[in-house]
C-alpha cells in the first residue's frame, strides 16, 4: 500500500530535489565545520544559522501550497501552526534549562519564579523529554487544525471567508499568547535557550546538526507533498479546488478531503516552527502576527502555487531580499515587499517557477505536435 | 410511501419556497426503472430547482422524494446521493478544467472515494477498460491527454456525460446537454443519450423541442412548478393548457 505511494512519489523531478536537499545537508555542515576559516569554500557561522532560517520558511512555504496552491484553501494564519510547533519546542528548552536560569530553580522557568507561581502548570508536564515535546510538535498544531477545518469546512465556508476567519484565528492566538496568565511567557516569550538533547545550542556543532535537520524535514515533506499530489487523492485535491460542487456530485466528500490536507500542512508547518526556534534562539507573540502569515502567502506567490519546488524558491529568494533589504535600505522593506506582491500578481500569476516550466511546456508542446500529426494522418490514411 | 415501491424515484406533493417565491409547488412525478423522461417548461418552471432538490442540493419545504422505492433523499447529501447512483450534469459544462481528459473519467469512475482510498489508490487493468471504453462511447479517445479546458464546448458536453456513464449510475439527470451545440453535435447527443437510456433511467431537460422529438420518450411539461402534462410529445403538444403556458408563446 505504502509502497507504489512512494514510488509515485519519487518522480523524476521530485527525485532531484530531494538529492540536492540531501546534499545540501550534508555538505554545508561540512563547509562550515571541517574546511578552514580561509578556505574559499568555508561557509562561516551567521551564514549557518541564516540557511537554517530560510529552510524552516521554505518548509512552512511548502505546507501552505498544499493546502493553498493543491486545494484551493487560502490560509492567512498558517503562521499559527508554525509559532505553535515553535512554542512546543519552546518549551522542551525551557525545561531543559534547569537550575542554570537566572532564578536557579530546578523545575519552574524563570519566567514563572518572577510571576511568583509556585507550580508548573498541567500543560507543561512532560515537556522536560524530547519525545513527548516531539509529539506535540505534531499534535498541537495538528489538532487545532483538526477543530477548525471541522467546522469550517463542514459549514461550507470558503473563499475569502474562510481567509479572514484564519487571520481571526492566529490573531486571537497572538492576544492570548501575550497574557501573562496563559503560562507561556507572555510578551517575552521563550528564550535565553541552554541545549537541545544534551548538545549545547550556541555550539557550531549543533547549528550546523539543526540546519542539516532542517534540510532533512524539508526533503521528507518535500517526498510526502509530492506523493499525495501525484496520487489520485491529488487529483481530487486539484478538482475540489476547480470545482468544488462538482465534487461533490460525482461523490467525493470535500469536507474529509479539505480536514486532511488541512491537518497534513499544519503539522509541516509546525515542524517548521520547531525547527526555527532552536536555531534563532527565542520563541515570542510576535510570531503569531497576522503579517507574519500574509509573508508566508507572498513567498508562495512568487515562487509559484500549486509547484512543489516553486515555494521553497520562493520562499529563500524573499528572504535573502529581506536580509538585504531591512539591513540596506531598513525603511523600504515592507514597499519592497508590497510591490513584489502586485508585481509577481500582475506579471507572474504562476510566480516564478509556474511561469518558467510555462515556457518549457510550451517549447516540448511544439516539439509533441509533429508525431500527434503523423498519427492523425495516419489514421485517417486507414479510414 | 406504499406507492413509491417499485419506481426508481418518486415525488410526490413537493414544494419550495424561495423568499416566498414558489420555485415548485406541489410537485409529483414519477420515474419507472430503466425509464427514459424529458422534461419541458418555460424559464422558471422550475426544473433545475426538481433537479437541486433530487440530488441533495435543496431540501424541500415538504413533500416525499424517494429514490429506488425506499430511500428518502431529503434526509441525504450531494454526496451521498451521488455515492447512491444518482448523476448529474449541469446545464453549464462542468469538468475538471486543469485535469486531463483521462483524469476526469478517472476521478469519475465509481470505485472507493475516501481520503486513503484515493491516497493509495493504483490504477487497475479493469480502469483502463472502462475509460477506453467511455473514450469510444463519448468519442473523445484522440483528445485523452487534452486537458479538459482546451475541449470545445460541445466536446465538454460530451466530457461531462462520459463522466456521469463513468460514475456508473442508477438515474442520470441531464440538464440541457444541447444548449450552444450545433445541429450535427446535438443529433449526435441525442443517439448518444439514447444509447445509455438502455441501460439506466435517465431524466433530460431541455428546451430544444427538436431535440425532445428526436429522443421519442414520454415527456413531462412542467410549468410554475408543478407538472402541467405528461405524455408523448404529440399528446402534451395538443394540450390547450401547455399551447397556452409554452408552446403557443
Amino acid at each position: 500500500m505504502i509502497t507504489p505511494f512512494i514510488i509515485k512519489a519519487l518522480d523524476k523531478k521530485a527525485s532531484w530535489v530531494v538529492a540536492i536537499l540531501v546534499a545540501i545537508a550534508i555538505l554545508v555542515p561540512i563547509a562550515n565545520l571541517a574546511l578552514p576559516r580561509d578556505s574559499a569554500f568555508h561557509i562561516p557561522n551567521y551564514a549557518i544559522s541564516l540557511m537554517g532560517k530560510y529552510t524552516c520558511y521554505a518548509l512552512l512555504a511548502l505546507a501552505l501550497d498544499l493546502v493553498w496552491g493543491y486545494c484551493g484553501i487560502l490560509s492567512l494564519g498558517h503562521g499559527a501552526f508554525f509559532a505553535l510547533g515553535g512554542y512546543a519546542m519552546g518549551m522542551y528548552l525551557m525545561r531543559q534549562i534547569g537550575t542554570r536560569g537566572v532564578y536557579g530553580d530546578p523545575v519552574l522557568p524563570d519566567f514563572m519564579v518572577f510571576l511568583n507561581w509556585k507550580e508548573l502548570p498541567w500543560f507543561w508536564y512532560g515537556f522536560d523529554m524530547f519525545w513527548f515535546a516531539a509529539i506535540m510538535i505534531l499534535f498541537v498544531p495538528g489538532l487545532l487544525a483538526f477543530v477548525f477545518g471541522w467546522f469550517a469546512f463542514r459549514s461550507r465556508v470558503t473563499g475569502v471567508y474562510l481567509s479572514i476567519i484564519t487571520q481571526a484565528m492566529t490573531y486571537a492566538l497572538l492576544l492570548a499568547f501575550f497574557r501573562n496568565e496563559m503560562g507561556f511567557g507572555g510578551n517575552n516569550g521563550l528564550t535565553d535557550f541552554k541545549d537541545i538533547l544534551g548538545f549545547n545550542i550556541q555550539a557550531d556543532g549543533t547549528r550546523a546538526a539543526l540546519f542539516a535537520a532542517s534540510c532533512i524535514a524539508l526533503a521528507l515533506s518535500f517526498l510526502i507533498c509530492s506523493g499525495i499530489v501525484r496520487s489520485k487523492f491529488g487529483k481530487v485535491l486539484v478538482a475540489v479546488r476547480d470545482a468544488e460542487s462538482r465534487s461533490r456530485f460525482f461523490g467525493y466528500r470535500v469536507e474529509n478531503v479539505k480536514l486532511f490536507v488541512f491537518v497534513v500542512s499544519a503539522m509541516m508547518a509546525g515542524v517548521a516552527g520547531a525547527l526555527y526556534v532552536p536555531q534563532v534562539g527565542i520563541i515570542n507573540p510576535g510570531e503569531f502576527a497576522p503579517a507574519n502569515s500574509i509573508e508566508v502567502v507572498v513567498w508562495t506567490a512568487v515562487g509559484g502555487r500549486g509547484t512543489l519546488v516553486g515555494p521553497i524558491i520562493g520562499a529563500v529568494l524573499v528572504n535573502v531580499g529581506k536580509t538585504f533589504f531591512t539591513a540596506a535600505f531598513p525603511e523600504f522593506w515592507l514597499f519592497a515587499l508590497g510591490a513584489l506582491f502586485v508585481g509577481v500578481t500582475l506579471f507572474l500569476p504562476k510566480g516564478i517557477v509556474g511561469s518558467v516550466s510555462g515556457l518549457f511546456g510550451r517549447v516540448r508542446k511544439t516539439e509533441d505536435q509533429h508525431p500527434n500529426i503523423h498519427s492523425a494522418a495516419k489514421e485517417a490514411a486507414a479510414e | 410511501m406504499k406507492e413509491a415501491k417499485g419506481s426508481l424515484l418518486y415525488l410526490d406533493g413537493v414544494s419550495v419556497a424561495f423568499d416566498g417565491f414558489k420555485a415548485i409547488n406541489n410537485l409529483s412525478m414519477i420515474l419507472k426503472p430503466g425509464e427514459m423522461r424529458a422534461i419541458i417548461g418555460p424559464n422558471g418552471a422550475g426544473k433545475t430547482t426538481m433537479m437541486d432538490i433530487i440530488t441533495g442540493k435543496t431540501r424541500p419545504d415538504s413533500g416525499d422524494v424517494i429514490f429506488d422505492g425506499e430511500i428518502d433523499l431529503t434526509e441525504h447529501d450531494e454526496t451521498d446521493i451521488a455515492a447512491m447512483g444518482i448523476g448529474r450534469k449541469f446545464q453549464k459544462p462542468t469538468v475538471f478544467e486543469s485535469h486531463t481528459v483521462w483524469d476526469n473519467l478517472e476521478l469519475a469512475l465509481n470505485r472507493r472515494r475516501g481520503v486513503f482510498s484515493t491516497l493509495f489508490y493504483q490504477t487497475t487493468g479493469k480502469d483502463r477498460e472502462q475509460i477506453d471504453e467511455i473514450l469510444e462511447t463519448i468519442r473523445l479517445t484522440a483528445r485523452r491527454e487534452e486537458l479538459a479546458a482546451n475541449l470545445s464546448h460541445g466536446q465538454k458536453q460530451w466530457l461531462e456525460i462520459g463522466m456521469l456513464l463513468a460514475q456508473e449510475p442508477k438515474l442520470m439527470l441531464v440538464d440541457e446537454p444541447v444548449a450552444g451545440m450545433t445541429d450535427a453535435e446535438t443529433d449526435e447527443t441525442a443517439r448518444l443519450l439514447r444509447e445509455i437510456a438502455k441501460t439506466r433511467s435517465v431524466v433530460v431537460v431541455e428546451h430544444d423541442m427538436g431535440f425532445v422529438r428526436n429522443l421519442g420518450v414520454k415527456v413531462t411539461v412542467l410549468a410554475e412548478g408543478s407538472v402541467l402534462a405528461e405524455g408523448s410529445l404529440d399528446h402534451v403538444s395538443a394540450n390547450e393548457k401547455v399551447i397556452e403556458n409554452y408552446l403557443g408563446r
